[in-house]
């Protein structure tokens, strides 16, 4: 078989592989809310929208500029919450597997941060917050942070000793050993970590916008529509946050094939 | 004078190495033979610092070097980043000099998943030899190398005139050494002294 066979029956199974699904919950979704509609006398859509429902609202929610602007901000709240978390978590990690003080003091308070319902934390953080803004960011950060701790913590204590052990003979030093021989070890670990944060970050700076309904957010835009019983534009937002961790997903995972352009 | 004087380890319960002594001239090329499990491994790691002792004294050349039984190649660097890595800054350029000496010219951009499992090893040997140092500890150099590789490479090894002290199962590899000390264990004991070329005997 020639590589460009290959290549040729490589790309259908792929398309499929996105296709089929799609298309199966779609019809699963469409025969429900056909169900919910036929039970409910026509008024289906105020519980389960049909799907082109919910995807003309969602053109039509596009088609406004405050649609980019909650979409674009909500974005960057979450991002920069992710990110900022991700760091101090890795940092933190880096901390307690290294200095047995840090381990002492750090360890305990992110435990209890992990067992911290995220809707306490909403309600204290938006007491403490300068503004509504910064909640989300900030929530999101606190649900990403031990995440990031667990499982650097987890790669470092992972890493080959016998790799640790060579790179002594071999006279490395601090820096050499860090950049040769742990960082390569634990990437897999922070990667796997971002990954589950940030499905984490979405859920709870969402969660936090729509408590705290900052101006432009699209949890605001949820709650308003939760509150005017317009369900398809609930079913629309939702949709947006779905594609948009999609897309955040997608682009980190481009980020870290780049930046790990060595051989794992 | 290389010399381990009444050294005692012990791994648990099992004691490999009992008040042991042993020296060794500061020249040429010494092997180690014995059976597996005795307590070769266990000495070149005294011998290399890497392994503390219970009791007894070491000395050996300042900075000794070992290549291990075990190739412990980082997956995420080529061939060439291996060399580089242990050659200090103004060393760089002599990566080919290196890899010239284990065969392993025109691999300098693979990875490790690329090697065979003798490649492998003369790369970790290459890369022992490149760190340097006073002494030269080789555990099981040339597994999985065939004996007229091994006789060459061996050969490149003794002109760069450090000591060696390396342990072996091959008998062409023995045969290849200034003195052989035969081992037998645990606890490691001498069973014989072949001299060729000046052993002392212990």
């Amino acid at each position: 078989m020639t590589p460009s066979t290959t290549s040729r029956n490589f790309k259908p199974i792929k398309i499929l592989r996105a296709v089929i699904p799609l298309a199966f919950w779609l019809g699963v979704w469409q025969l429900a809310a056909y169900l919910v509609d036929l039970r409910t006398g026509g008024h289906g859509a105020l519980l389960l929208p049909y799907p082109l429902l919910v995807a003309g609202r969602l053109a039509a929610l596009a088609g406004q500029p405050a649609f980019w602007q909650s979409a674009a901000v909500t974005l960057g709240r979450i991002f920069g919450g992710f990110a900022a978390g991700a760091a101090v978590g890795a940092l933190t990690a880096a901390a307690t597997s290294a200095l047995r003080g840090a381990d002492w003091v750090l360890t305990p308070a992110v435990k209890v941060i992990r067992a911290i319902p995220v809707a306490s934390f909403i309600v204290l953080v938006l007491l403490w917050a300068p503004s509504s803004g910064w909640v989300p960011a900030i929530v999101s950060g606190l649900m990403v942070l031990p995440v990031l701790w667990g499982n650097v913590s987890r790669g470092v204590l992972q890493t080959d000793p016998l790799l640790l052990e060579a790179a002594r003979a071999y006279r490395f030093g601090r820096g050499k050993t860090l950049r040769l021989v742990y960082l390569p070890s634990v990437r897999p670990y922070f990667v796997s970590g971002c990954a589950t944060g940030l499905g984490l970050a979405w859920k709870a700076g969402v969660a936090a916008e729509v408590l705290c309904q900052p101006r432009l957010a699209i949890g605001t835009q949820l709650y308003r529509a939760k509150i005017t019983l317009e369900t398809p534009d609930l079913f629309a937002w939702t949709a947006v946050v779905i594609v948009l961790s999609f897309l955040l997903e997608y682009a980190l995972g481009i980020l870290f094939r780049r930046l790990g352009g060595e051989k794992t | 004078m290389i010399s381990v004087r009444n050294i005692t380890v012990r791994f648990e319960e099992k004691q490999v190495l009992d008040r042991f002594s042993l020296e060794v001239p500061e020249e040429g090329i010494t092997a180690l033979s014995g059976p597996s499990g005795c307590g070769k491994t266990t000495l070149l790691r005294v011998l290399a610092g890497l392994q503390p002792v219970e009791a007894g004294t070491v000395t050996t050349p300042p900075e000794p070097v070992i290549l291990f039984q075990e190739n412990r190649l980082l997956p995420w660097r080529t061939v060439g980043q291996h060399i580089t890595d242990v050659l200090p800054r103004d060393r760089r350029g002599e990566v080919s000099r290196w890899l010239a000496l284990a065969e392993l010219e025109g691999e300098e951009r693979n990875y490790p998943a690329a090697l065979s499992g003798g490649m492998g090893r003369r790369l970790a040997l290459a890369r022992t030899l490149a760190c340097g140092g006073g002494l030269i500890l080789l555990d099981e150099p040339f597994a999985g190398v065939d004996a007229p590789r091994a006789a060459r490479i061996l050969a490149r090894v003794r002109s760069l005139g450090l000591p060696v002290v390396l342990s072996s199962h091959e008998r062409e590899t023995v045969e290849l050494c200034d003195r052989v000390i035969h081992l037998d264990g645990p606890p490691l004991r001498i069973t014989d002294d072949t001299e060729n070329g000046g052993l002392r005997s212990c």
